[in-house]
């Protein structure tokens, strides 16, 4: 049949997309590790990953690039995994890993550890700033976003898990998490304010891999969760009544899948700070690219997260170097006109 | 076909929407759901599929009661299709595929593939298989929801006003389909629909709902003017025109 012809190949046009992503992801990764304020070749960065390359570019590469590489591919898969979930689960474009105060409950976390535990007796290194107990402010600003996730969708479920709910309690919540920071930061000395205002940043550089690999193990695991959901994903963008009708659980659906998405972003989040709008931005690039099909959206949104934010870091990295910019600066500042442009270049076609 | 007993739905405790429907319609024919806004019609077509959960009552679709099925279940045996229609940026092979949803674990099969286009043949849809949903006009977009559901291989089709956002000609047209969707696939099909005289062309049978309750279930022979006026609050008359029965309102003489 003619027809089946052509979605097979609109089909086969997607996964190549897809590969397409990937293979610039995996360039881009082998580009960023050879520039910074040391530059080393293409030819010598495979050479040190290989085990051949000298002392020195062996310590730039294993100590410090590619953890920060890693990082950043890990870090941008999981949030824009997160962020594409979390638009289709509360129908709204711009639901992302801040939407339900995870970004502000980890920021309230990290202040308290920092300001009232006194994690945060601070460093100058030539790196930037570090904040002396980088675990405690880890643990608290995770415990603190679950906590702000378990009171949104707790508050939700009285009202039969609609995502009207859960986005507006998100928004209170938020605004109660920054406000609580204010209060922290008021009552605090300089030094601990300034460590916060660091923390806040986001750095991909914090971490080491025992935490890349907590993270990376978060990230699969959820991808793989949504991978199997993306038929129910697929079924609610015709709407709730619609998905029910072909079978799918949605308070299940949601309650589960809003979780799996906090767990994740909190995690990533407590490793490296807030970085705003690669869960937001990276769906929606895809989503203008090759549609609204979870089975193709996910993944290529996630390759495309990664994208972003290793592109993101290296720019941070080059710019002014040898100093770092803030990552979170940097993706906002970049991600914010490109949004703009889809969004006013998507006006006249839908 | 659909065999419903002693089903009762409230959203809370104390009024309830719904109350003693019990009714059985069989494969093959048209089941018209007809009343006031707000008598429960589309509450009812709901509550057979479990989009909402009704409170008591029992739902035989060949023999099998759909209320205590998986939900995955529940969409091999009815399918729905929505009065609002939303669909994101998806073409129109992959909405009609998502009828095969209940069926899919991971990847559709080659079945799933060949009987999304089988479905596509049948409602002539074969011109616009790769456009995006979001570019069809309103009887184009109904008949991929039509698509969808028959996708889904059900033996109960529910539709909610299927022609409510449809022209006159359109409206004839996605009835007729739906007729000819019941008569050949042996599919029980039960709409809501407000257009009286449409109702009266198309289905076989008729449900009359007043103050949450059937007033009456039966073949034409219950569409007589006392019946419908009773249930509208509205004088009426039945008139045989080319020998097609209309429903002609008189409100000034209200």
């Amino acid at each position: 049949m003619k027809d089946s012809m052509t979605y097979k190949d609109y089909i086969r046009y997607k996964k190549l997309f897809i590969m397409f992503i990937g293979l610039v992801v995996v360039l881009t990764a082998f580009w960023a590790i050879s520039s910074g304020s040391a530059e080393l070749s293409l030819k010598e960065v495979i050479s040190t990953l290989f085990g051949y390359g000298s002392k020195q570019s062996s310590v730039i590469v294993f100590n410090h690039r590619l953890p920060r590489i890693i990082t950043a591919i890990v870090a941008g898969m999981g949030l824009a995994t997160i962020g594409c979930v979390m638009q289709s689960l509360l129908k709204n474009p711009l639901a992302s890993a801040s939407t339900l105060g995870i970004a502000q409950g980890a920021a309230f976390g990290a202040s308290f550890a920092i300001i009232v535990l006194d994690a945060g007796v601070q460093n100058q290194t030539l790196d930037g700033i570090t904040i002396s107990n980088p675990y405690v402010v880890s643990v608290c600003a995770f415990v603190s976003a679950i906590l702000s996730t378990i009171i949104v969708l707790g508050l939700s479920y009285f009202k039969k898990v609609s995502p009207e709910s859960m986005v507006l309690s998100g928004v209170a919540l938020s605004t109660m998490f920054a406000g609580a920071t204010t209060l922290l930061q008021y009552f605090a000395a300089d030094v601990k304010v300034a460590a916060v205002v660091f923390w806040t940043f986001g750095d991909l550089g914090r971490t080491g891999w025992k935490e890349i690999i907590i993270m990376a193990v978060t990230v699969a695991a959820s991808l793989l969760y949504f991978s199997f959901q993306r038929w129910n994903f697929n079924a609610l963008e015709n709407g709730d009544e619609a998905a029910k009708g072909l079978g799918v659980n949605i308070t299940r659906i949601r309650l589960l899948g809003m979780l799996i998405c906090s767990l994740t972003a909190s995690i990533i989040v407590s490793f490296v700070g807030i970085i705003n709008f690669i869960g937001l931005i990276a769906p929606h690039l895809i989503r203008r690219i090759i549609g609204n099909d979870y089975r193709y959206l996910l993944p290529a949104s996630a390759l495309m997260g990664a994208l972003l934010l290793v592109v993101s870091d290296t720019v941070a990295r080059l710019i002014v170097a040898p100093v770092i910019l803030p990552i979170g600066a940097i993706t906002s500042f970049l991600g914010a006109p490109l949004f703009l442009y889809l969004v006013f270049k998507g006006v006249g076609r839908r | 076909m659909i065999h419903v007993k002693e089903l009762v739905f409230s959203y809370n405790r104390d009024r309830a929407i719904l109350r003693d429907i019990n009714f059985y319609a069989p494969k093959g024919q048209c089941t018209a759901i007809l009343g006031n806004n707000g008598a429960g019609k589309s509450t009812l077509i709901k509550c057979l599929n479990r989009i909402l959960e009704p409170q008591q009552g029992i739902v035989y679709v060949n023999g099998k009661n759909t209320l205590q099925l998986k939900r995955n279940d529940v969409a091999k045996c009815l399918a729905y299709v929505a009065q609002h229609n939303v669909g994101g940026r998806f073409t129109v092979f992959d909405t009609i595929l998502l009828g095969r949803k209940p069926y899919i674990k991971f990847e559709p099969t080659q079945m799933d593939i060949r009987i999304v286009e089988s479905v596509i043949a049948r409602m002539k849809l074969e011109d616009f298989a790769l456009r995006y949903i979001d570019e069809l006009s309103g009887g184009e977009l109904q008949k991929v929801m039509l698509a969808r559901a028959l996708a889904q291989q059900p033996q109960v089709l529910l539709l909610d006003e299927p022609t409510s956002n449809l022209d006159l000609n359109n409206q004839y047209e996605v009835l007729r389909i739906i007729q000819d969707i019941a008569r050949t696939e042996q599919i029980s099909v039960i709409l809501v629909i407000h257009d009286l005289n449409l109702a009266l062309r198309y289905c076989d049978k008729f449900m009359l709902l007043k103050n949450n309750r059937i007033f009456c279930y039966g073949g034409i022979e219950v569409m007589t003017p006392k019946n419908i006026s009773e249930i509208y609050e509205i004088p009426v008359t039945v008139q045989e025109v080319n020998g097609v029965k209309v429903v002609i309102p008189f409100p000034d003489n209200h």
